[in-house]
């Protein structure tokens, strides 16, 4: 039984991560092997991305796939020889290594299977919410909540804001696709996406109403 | 007390209204995701350890496959042969 008050372990680098480091910072020989070493785990990471998502591009080739994953395992590389001072040796550096090569195949892949699709962006393509003939599926409580919603959507967002939030949380557009598209990063993309939501939190708490999928309060 | 909801509603505010309290950036989302992976595969509480990440993957689409990914990748190398 581990003692609950005791604080974590500091971890530092295990000696396998120390190795690594200390390989792809040498020169030479040395460091040309380590590098391949790197490069052949991101392949292997990459690989291991694409397997897991390549039913959802049934029009790819196995060609397609592989020459995604040598461009996502060749970008993650250069990415993590870039950033060797920003591994603080919190995980082992494989760990550290592999999320760059995730990274780099899922944005790929996302991006690809959006590729030949139009991106929604028009004020219209949020009707998805309720009015007054909304689906019988949907309670009276719900409609109310969801009314409420699209008016806030309407009259508290910015345009930004509005085609942002109804891009990602209402039409599924993935978020590093419109980032493509708009010309901007996940993280600036994220924040809107956030800022959106407070403002429609606000809104339902001023309006009265509450999102009951959350934890039941005493409600009065 | 008694208002149901559909699971379509409930998918459609979670999406719109997104996560309660507060959660970490996408950047710092990355930053961390090592870290906390390796965590939740221990013994260790990730959640102690890194606070807003939760939240972070319930209210972030991209990022929360990004996390289910290193995990099943990290699971997958430690796994015994
Ligand atoms: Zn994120």
């Amino acid at each position: 039984m581990s003692h609950p008050d005791q604080a974590p372990p500091v971890i530092g680098p295990d000696a396998e991560s120390r190795a690594w480091i200390r390989g792809l910072r040498a020169e030479g020989v040395r460091g040309e092997d380590a590098r391949r070493r790197l490069h052949d785990l991101l392949l292997r990471a990459a690989r291991f991305e694409i397997n897991r998502r390549r039913g959802s591009l049934p029009h790819l080739r196995g060609g397609d796939f592989d020459d995604l994953a040598h461009q996502a395992a060749d970008d993650a590389l250069l990415a993590i020889l870039g950033k060797l001072d920003g591994y603080r040796g919190e995980s082992r550096f494989t760990t550290w290594a592999y999320k760059f090569a995730l990274l780099e195949a899922a944005v790929r892949l996302r991006r690809r299977a959006w590729q030949s699709r139009e991106v929604p962006l028009e004020p219209e393509h949020w009707s998805v919410l309720p009015g007054p003939d909304a689906s019988p599926a949907t309670s009276a409580e719900g409609r109310e909540v969801l009314g409420s919603l699209a008016e806030a959507i309407e009259t508290e967002l910015s345009r930004h804001q509005r085609e942002v939030l109804v891009a990602i949380a209402l039409n599924g557009v993935p978020i590093d696709v419109l980032a493509d598209r708009l010309n901007t990063t996940r993280g600036a993309l994220y924040k809107t996406v956030h800022d959106a939501r407070r403002k429609l939190r606000t809104h339902l708490a001023d309006a009265g109403l509450r999102f009951a999928a959350e934890p039941e309060e005493a409600s009065r | 007390m008694s208002e149901r909801r559909t699971p379509d509603d409930l998918e459609l505010l979670r999406n719109l209204l997104g996560p309660e309290g507060p959660e970490l950036s996408c950047e710092q989302c990355f930053a961390e995701l090592d870290r906390y992976v390796e965590l939740e595969l221990s013994e260790a509480d990730p959640d102690l350890a890194v606070p807003g990440m939760r939240a972070h993957l319930e209210g972030c689409g991209a990022c929360a496959e990004d996390h289910r990914s290193l995990r099943a990748l990290v699971e997958a190398e430690t796994a015994p042969e």
